[in-house]
């Protein structure tokens, strides 16, 4: 589990002078820190190096807000200058007279093949007819992996096996798509290294030949230090118009994204979140900002509370939570209302932290306690959800047999409730800060 | 020296490009901070990861001290150790594989792309050159014309595939394989997998479960595990390894793909965490493009010119 930057920073902070503006030690030691957690993330050795000196420039002398703690304030501005060097989300330029030619061009195994047709099944789904044209003809079967996710999808492929030089079938392609009526043409090319000079000059012509609106870079979110040369010779030999950043869906922190962006400048189209045609996001560059520094994703998380939960009952919640009237019944409709935010695990994912845990639990098994948890508060009668103290050992048999759990369960999820109205308790009395530090500071 | 010309050919140009620089950085004769800072910048660039990196280069500092070591190309002698002494931890071939048995399962697993079929070719194309009876078993029934991909191979490395239909259970297609290799009197199979992120439960339980309906069919199988790693990934390679030898207990790792200009240094840290040694490096995209991997030859390689 690695540890959160801003409980590292806040470590760092604890030993400097801790008020008013940040010093130029200040701002070094906290520097030293986020250096480290960028390289851990990947981003490349030089554009750390680059990054690190905007951040001080902007840091040192700053005034600490009154609501922050400097480790907090040094964590905003590290977060506000990975979001500007992310940039904003573009959209596909379709722009102009049909039919648009988008190219995708990579690595090896970056991604290209499973992405075309992901973007073939997006621009359907905005009333686009595209046209996807196999241009891997070295690849054994690429042709067929993307005939076959044509089929799939209901979708045309041009293909015109391996004897035809690409540059040549997509430039055949071109003309097919006028008479068919398609107005976005989509080139899954080879995957190859940016030093293959014959592969690159391939490349250079099926561009020439095809005058692409858009040629992205396909980039695994794995992706290392070498991800820097890469996107910039690819860059050089092919003019790049956007990134699509590709497994995003795994536990890679994502440095790739910056060092790509910091070479290349060009922004961050789509993000690959999975196996299937549908996986396919758009991007958020405050999302991949906390990502890369380790603080998970809990942006999407409240963003996603925000939406589903009612609010009202929330409000109602928390007042009763800090009147002390908070009861098993309460308890019961929020267990309701977090349920509606989907499985636990993928919920714990978002949570800086908590993600490596939550991978290690079967999926279902959190969402299973849960479902345990209902099921006892659901066998209690109201006085006993109001007034959990008259819970005797025969009710508590009865509670169990009922709920089909076992009596030492139904005892330790009173003892949970009890814990945490103990902590309310303390919250409503002059600890209260520390207490709500100590309750957060047990998530991570 | 080196056993094949491919590893040497990378190597001439990792060389060029890193161990170079190193190399240059020591011909400075006298050890000064600024080397210590260059040093750990060149290895983090090489993927070796910033805590990897700090621990090799605290060792080295801690002999230099305790040695007396003034000149720079000592203390170059006593980094190529270290290095050496983290990629050496867990010995080379896994006994198993030389042990004569009838029937010897290699499981060959990683991520989405991470060049899993293409090395599996090269690795018939090398087993059969050793007089093996290889058999490969087409168990990605999931992406589009894997199985397509792996017969493709197969052909051109003259071994039979074994494979069921696009979406067929993957545990069904190695029972399958492993009784006509032993029907056939093939000596070795050799399964592909469906590339998985390691993040992935079900698709992690999947895989443990190819891997038991092997082992109950074969003593001890699989006899290897190979976790194919691209060698461009950074430091999430730590985790895949992680995740994989805890699910299908990895025995050894090949690195794809070193033809490019990535470094793969990320390997120090797998051998240095989970003591999981490189067997083989892949140096292109053809069926000779795989070298053995040996410790000594690499960072000897490494430092040299
Ligand atoms: N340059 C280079 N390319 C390689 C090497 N090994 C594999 N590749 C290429 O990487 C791409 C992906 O290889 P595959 O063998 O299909 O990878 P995989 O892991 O089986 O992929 P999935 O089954 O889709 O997960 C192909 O284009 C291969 O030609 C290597 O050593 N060097
Ligand atoms: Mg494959």
């Amino acid at each position: 589990m690695f540890e959160n930057l801003q409980d590292k920073l806040q470590g760092v902070f604890q030993r400097l002078s801790s008020r008013g503006k940040l010093s130029e030690a200040d701002v070094d030691a906290a520097l030293r820190e986020v250096r480290l957690a960028l390289l851990e993330a990947d981003v490349n050795f030089k554009v750390v190096k680059d990054f690190i000196g905007r951040v001080r420039e902007r840091a040192v002398g700053v005034e600490v807000m009154q609501s922050l703690t400097p480790a907090q304030q040094v964590v905003k501005i590290v977060n506000e200058e990975l979001i500007a060097t992310l940039g904003e989300p573009a959209r596909l330029n379709l722009d102009g007279p049909a039919p648009h030619v988008i190219m995708l061009v990579g690595l090896q195994g970056s991604g290209k093949t499973t992405t075309a047709s992901k973007l073939a099944l997006f621009l359907r789904k905005s009333n686009h007819r595209p046209l996807l044209v196999a241009a891997d003809t070295r690849r054994p079967a690429a042709i067929e992996q993307l005939q076959v996710l044509g089929r799939q999808l209901d979708i045309p492929v041009h293909a015109e096996g391996t004897d035809v030089p690409p540059p040549q079938i997509c430039a055949n392609a071109i003309k097919k798509a006028r008479q068919g009526a398609h107005d976005v043409i989509i080139l899954d090319t080879a995957g190859r290294l940016h030093i293959d000079e014959a592969l690159m000059d391939e490349l250079a012509q099926v561009k020439a030949k095809t005058n692409p609106q858009e040629v992205l870079l396909v980039a695994d979110a794995m992706t290392g230090q070498d991800a820097v040369r890469v996107a910039e010779s690819f860059h050089q030999q092919v003019g790049l118009t956007g990134l699509i950043l590709t497994k995003i869906d795994g536990d890679a922190r994502g440095g790739a994204a910056i060092s790509i962006r910091s070479v290349t400048g060009v922004p961050i189209k789509f993000l690959g979140t999975g196996e299937r045609s549908g996986d396919l996001e758009k991007f958020h560059p405050d999302r991949m900002a906390s990502r890369i520094l380790g603080m998970g994703d809990i942006l999407t998380l409240i963003e996603r509370a925000e939406s589903t939960l009612d609010q009202e009952k929330a409000q109602r919640a928390g007042e009763r939570l800090l009147a002390g009237e908070f009861n098993l019944e309460d308890f019961l409709e929020q267990l309701g209302e977090v349920k509606k935010l989907g499985p636990m695990s993928q919920l714990l994912e978002m949570i800086p932290g908590m993600a490596s845990m939550s991978r290690s639990l079967p999926p279902d098994l959190t969402d299973q306690q849960l479902r345990r948890v209902e099921a006892i508060i659901n066998s209690m009668t109201l006085a006993e959800r109001r007034n959990p103290k008259i819970l005797n050992a025969s009710r508590k048999r009865r509670v169990a047999r009922g709920s089909g759990t076992t009596v030492q369960e139904v005892n330790q999820l009173l003892a949970q409730f009890r814990q945490m109205q103990r902590m309310m308790k303390q919250l409503r009395g002059g600890k209260g800060q520390r207490a709500l530090a100590n309750l957060l500071g047990g998530f991570r | 020296m080196f056993k094949s010309k491919q590893l040497r050919d990378s190597l001439a140009r990792t060389r060029g490009s890193f161990f170079g620089q190193i190399t240059g950085l020591f011909g400075a004769s006298d050890i000064n901070d600024d080397l210590w800072d260059d040093l750990e910048a060149l290895l983090i660039q090489a993927d070796v990861g910033v805590d990897t990196t700090l621990s090799l280069v605290e060792r080295v500092k801690d002999r230099v001290a305790r040695e007396g070591i003034v000149k720079a190309s000592d203390a170059q002698r006593v980094l190529k150790e270290e290095m050496l002494s983290l990629l050496a931890a867990d010995g080379s071939r896994p006994p198993s594989l030389d042990r004569k048995r009838l029937l010897t399962v290699v499981l060959v697993v990683g991520v989405n792309g991470s060049g899993k079929t293409t090395t599996i070719a090269k690795l018939a194309h090398y087993y059969r050159r050793q007089g093996q009876n290889v058999v490969l078993a087409a168990t990605d029934t999931f992406r589009a014309a894997a199985i397509d991909q792996l017969k493709v191979w197969g052909e051109r490395a003259g071994v039979t595939v074994i494979a069921h239909q696009p979406g067929a259970d993957p545990g069904a297609v190695v029972f399958d394989a492993i009784k006509s290799s032993q029907a056939r009197g093939a000596t070795m199979v050799i399964v592909d997998t469906a590339g998985r992120l390691h993040t992935k439960y079900n698709l992690m339980k999947e895989l443990e479960k190819i891997r038991s309906i092997a082992a109950k069919q074969v003593h001890e199988a699989p006899h290897e595990t190979l976790l194919v790693l691209d060698a461009t990934t950074g430091q999430n390679a730590i985790s895949q390894a992680r995740h994989f030898k805890k699910s299908v207990d990895v025995t050894g790792v090949v690195l794809a793909k070193l033809d490019g200009t990535a470094k793969g240094g990320v390997v120090f840290a797998i051998a240095r965490e989970l003591g999981v040694p490189v067997r083989f490096v892949g140096t292109g995209e053809g069926i000779e493009d795989l070298a053995e991997f040996d410790a000594e030859t690499f960072v000897e390689g490494l430092f040299a010119g």
